[in-house]
This record gives structure tokens, sequence and C-alpha cells, in this order.
């Protein structure tokens, strides 16, 4: 079924990609398959982050609180009842979504930059719910000792899950900017006023493809529990954010896998300057301006329109 | 079909539209003209519900459709182009108009079917109708000026209307061009069968094409009718054609 929807070369590289991954954990140490874990749950995050933002031309600012909500409905499932770790899972990302849901209830009358900075208070509003609510989040501590299913208990246990949830989550992700939804929403993105003249209400489509960001970031939430093995505040304060966000204009917004290449490099960043400076962003200052003169379209943007000016299709999931 | 009567809208103190009648009888080919900001483009603003009407009446097949919003005015069959070239820059061409079909078909919502395989025929036949067939590939942000406004009409048509709405659509064109475009817009009225209103300045394009003149001056009708009968309403000449250089 995807073989026909994927283009050929590129299903064969996604093939042999996924293959590599798998056979990885046999070969690097433990402190590498938890930097690639990381990657891979940070890549899906800000992937999620693009359907809105790249697609959407939605600036979605605080995205990072569906990443916390999830991940917190995802700890407090498991600690505060006794429901099976299913439900765990499955409540994560839905309530990631019907929070995504409610923010952009408020949110999607605003348009551009309004939308953006409305986004931003109400999100920092829920962190504030989160990072002071002792009794129930655990505050600023967070919760640590998350009682997670034998399985994906081990490092290696949790690399595998992770690396299969971010593949298939990129799966759907790819159907469905490519699916007529897509296709509308890059309309709108490129044209709201004209979108609403041929026939499309623009509000609710708006709000669909927030729900939809908003549950893959609560996956990705669930994710980090499960590599992390723990919850804390700050993976929804609004600097994390931030920092999703430059991972999606890093690696390019109008790619598909381009906010998988950004967030590659952020946390390769991040994980290897920073043993040797805790000044690390720095660099990150550095790459950034570079960036923005040379690479306006992001690296993997600027390959694809450098390389592939014919065959788009490859990254972008254009045709 | 469409009858707007007696509508109204202000901008706070600057009347656009000041009391403006007008019909659109099916299959015709109707025109309004009027000098620069006469309120043209405001009256098919209220028309198709970009704006909302201060007082007055919007009559779509008998449904008073002055208070909805655009999306649901489109879905009743009025499509519409827009003054500037109003297209989706980023997206090819093909995309363009197959966003539009897909929207009237009632796709849009689909999740996980690919897009590609759907409301291809209807989007190569529309293509096909404004010539740009050879260019449905491309990125729509990168054609021609010329171009974006056929693409313009393309999208419209992609809603399959029963009342097409143009406005200006030769505006910045070359004669060549206007000529070229007058002439689609009369094929397609013909091949499929469309009722359209349009609104243009050239004088001599709108008494060649239209069935039906209606003249708008400060937001006012002066009158409505036939080509002939416009051109020798006193009225109209005095206050619109009186000069040696109409418009």
């Amino acid at each position: 079924m995807f073989g026909k929807l994927i283009h050929k070369k590129s299903f064969g590289l996604a093939i042999v990609l996924f293959v590599f991954f798998l056979i990885l954990p046999f070969f690097v140490s433990r402190f590498y398959i938890y930097i690639f874990a990381l990657i891979f749950v940070t890549g899906l995050l800000a992937t999620s982050l693009n359907i809105v933002l790249g697609y959407g031309g939605m600036f979605q600012f605080h995205h990072s609180v569906f990443y916390g909500v999830g991940a917190y409905g995802f700890v407090l499932m498991l600690t505060k009842t006794d429901l099976s770790p299913l439900f765990a899972f499955i409540v994560g990302p839905i309530v990631a979504a019907l929070i995504s849901l409610l923010l952009g209830l408020i949110c999607v009358r605003l348009t551009k930059l309004y939308f953006g900075m409305l986004q931003l208070a109400l999100g920092s509003l829920i962190w504030a719910i989160v990072f002071r609510w002792y009794s129930f989040t655990g505050g600023d501590n967070g919760i640590h000792g998350i009682p997670l299913p034998s399985i994906i208990s081990s490092i290696s246990g949790a690399y595998y899950f992770t690396l299969i949830i971010t593949a298939i989550c990129l799966i759907f992700m790819y159907l469905i900017v490519n699916s007529p939804f897509g296709s509308v929403f890059q309309a709108i993105r490129d044209n709201p006023e004209r979108s609403e003249a041929i026939g499309v209400n623009v509000k609710r489509h708006q709000l669909i493809g927030l729900m939809i960001a908003g549950f893959f970031a609560g996956v990705a939430g669930i994710l980090f529990v499960t590599v992390e093995g723990s919850v804390f505040p700050d993976m929804m304060f609004w600097t994390f954010s931030l920092e999703i966000l430059i991972m999606c204009l890093l690696g390019g917004w109008f790619t598909f896998l381009g906010p998988m290449f950004g967030a590659a490099i952020i946390v390769s960043l991040r994980t290897f300057v920073g043993i040797y400076t805790e000044y690390w962003t720095l660099i990150l200052g550095i790459v950034l301006m570079l960036l923005i003169f040379f690479l306006p379209e992001g690296v993997l943007g600027y390959f694809v329109e450098r390389f592939q000016p014919h065959d788009k299709a490859v990254l972008s999931g254009e045709k | 079909m469409l009858r707007v009567e007696e509508i109204h809208k202000s901008f706070d103190d600057f009347k656009a539209v000041n009391g403006a009648n007008l019909t659109v009888e099916k299959g015709k080919l109707v025109a309004v003209i009027g000098p620069n900001g006469a309120g043209k483009t405001t009256l098919f603003n209220l028309i198709t519900g970009q704006l909302k009407a201060d007082q007055g009446k919007v009559l779509f097949n008998e449904e008073d459709i002055s208070s909805l919003p655009p999306y649901k005015i489109c879905k009743r069959g009025i499509a519409r182009s827009f003054q500037i070239a109003n297209i989706f820059p980023r997206l090819t061409v093909f995309r363009n108009v197959q966003v539009s079909v897909l929207s009237q078909q009632e796709k849009s919502r689909k999740l996980f079917y690919p897009a590609k395989k759907l409301a291809v025929e209807e989007t190569n036949s529309i293509l096909e109708s404004v010539g740009l067939s050879d260019r449905a590939g491309n990125t729509a942000g990168s054609l021609a000026h010329g171009d974006q406004r056929a693409l313009e009409i393309a999208i419209a048509l992609g809603n399959k209307p029963e009342l097409l709405i143009l406005d200006e659509p030769t505006a910045g064109m070359s004669p060549e061009e206007t000529t070229a475009t007058i002439e689609l817009i009369k094929r397609l009225a013909d091949s499929r069968e469309l009722t359209i209103l349009f609104c243009e300045h050239d004088m001599e394009v709108v008494f060649n094409a239209a069935q039906s003149i209606m003249v708008l001056h400060q937001g006012l009708t002066i009158i409505q009718g036939e080509p002939d009968q416009v051109r020798n309403s006193s009225q109209v000449q005095e206050c619109y054609l009186g000069g040696a250089e109409p418009c």
C-alpha cells in the first residue's frame, strides 16, 4: 500500500535507513543508543510541529505544551490509576489533542503573529499550572521512577519502541500531508482568503490540523518518558518550544523530513558541544545566523532545491 | 438568479456602496462598470461574503445569502476571482485547481487517501480549457502575470459554479491579452453554461461582450440594461461617458 504512495527511490531509502537503525544497537554503546532514541523523539516532535508550521502556515510558538501534556497524561495514568498501561499510551496523545483543540478554539480567531503570541501565552499558563500543582504533577520536581512496562524499561527496549512508533507516526503524517486534507491545508497556508472563497471552512481545517499536531506531539511526549524514565515541567517550558521551532527552520520547514534532520543537528550539537562548554547555544547562535543568510529554506530545503528541482516529491511530499 | 437589492456599505464615514441594485439572469453575461472608486469591488465582496452589508439584501436563487460566510456562499454555487492575482503561490498549478475541485466534491477532509489520485480528470479538463495544461507541474507563483490571471479563473471553475464572478479579469493586461481573456470568458460561458458577472474598465470590451450592463457611480446604481440602452441613457452620458475619453 505504502510502496505506491511514496516515491520508489525514497521508499527504498527509508527501508534501508530503518534496517540500519534496527541493527545499530548491536554496534554502538548505550550512550549512543540513548542519543539516537532522543533524536527520534525530538524529531517526531519537530515533525508534528511542522505539520501546522510548514504545511499549515500557523505560527505555533508553544508546541512543547502538547509534548508535556502527552507525557504527563501518560505518567499520571500510570502512577495514579490501576488501569492497564495500554490505556495510558492511548490517553496521553488524546489528552494532548484535546488540549490542542481547546487552545486552538481560542487562538484560531487570530492570524499569523497574533495567533502565535496568544498561543504562547496560553501555553505558558498550562506550564505554570503543571509547575505549581505539587500534589498532582509533582511541581518543579516532576515525577521520577515511573513504573514502565518491563519490555520498554531497558534502554534498548526503549530504543526499539521509540524507533518503531516514530516510524509509524512518520508514515501517518506523510499520508496526511499528501491527502486531500493536506493539500487544502497547504492552500490555506498560501492564501486563507482564497481558500475561504473556494468553499473551504478555514477555521475548522485549522482546528483539525492543530489536533493532529497535538496528537503526535503527545505521542512524542510518551516516547520521551520511555527513554528518560521521568517527566518534568522543563519539557514544556517556552524555551524548549523555541528550540523545536529552530529545528524546523534549520532542517527546512517546507520539506517533510527537514524537522527530523534539524532535530538531529540540534540534539547532537547540544550533546557533543555541551561536553566541552556549557555555552553550546553560542555555537547554535552562529549556526542560525549563517542559516538565515545562506540557507533561508533550511538545510534539507536547500538540498531539495539544488539537487532535485523536478523531484521535490521525495522529501517534501509535493506530488 | 442573483438579485442585489438596495445594498449599502460604508467604511467609517466613507460610503463605498450606497444603494446598489443588480439583477443577473441565468445564462447571461453581465457587466458592472463605473469609474475608479465607484464601489465595484466592494459590491462583489458584499455578494460573495468577504464583507457584510450594513443594509440591503443579496438573493441567490431566491435565498437570502447576505449573512453567510464566504465558504458557504461558495457551496451555494457562486465562485469568484479577485482583482489582484489571488492564487496559492507555493503549490503547483495542478494543485491550485485540484484543491478547489476537492473542496467542491466535499473531499477536503479526507485524511489518509493520496490526493494525487483524486479529481485528476476534472482538474485536467479545467486546465485545458484555460490553456494551462502544459504548465500543470510548475509552481503557481512562478507563472507570468497573464497566466496567473488565467489560473485565477481556473481555480474558480474548480468549484463548478452556477454563477462566476470575475473582478476585473483583465486588470494589468496588454490589449492583446485583454482580447484573449475576454474570448476565454465568452468561450467558458458557452461551453460550461455559466452565468458570468464581471466588472471591467475597458468600455469597448464591455459593450462588445456583455448582454446586460449595470452602471455604478459613487456606490449608486444609475441604470441597468442592454448595452444600447445604457449607451443612449442621458444620465450615464452625463456622469460617466460624458468626457471625451471614457475612463
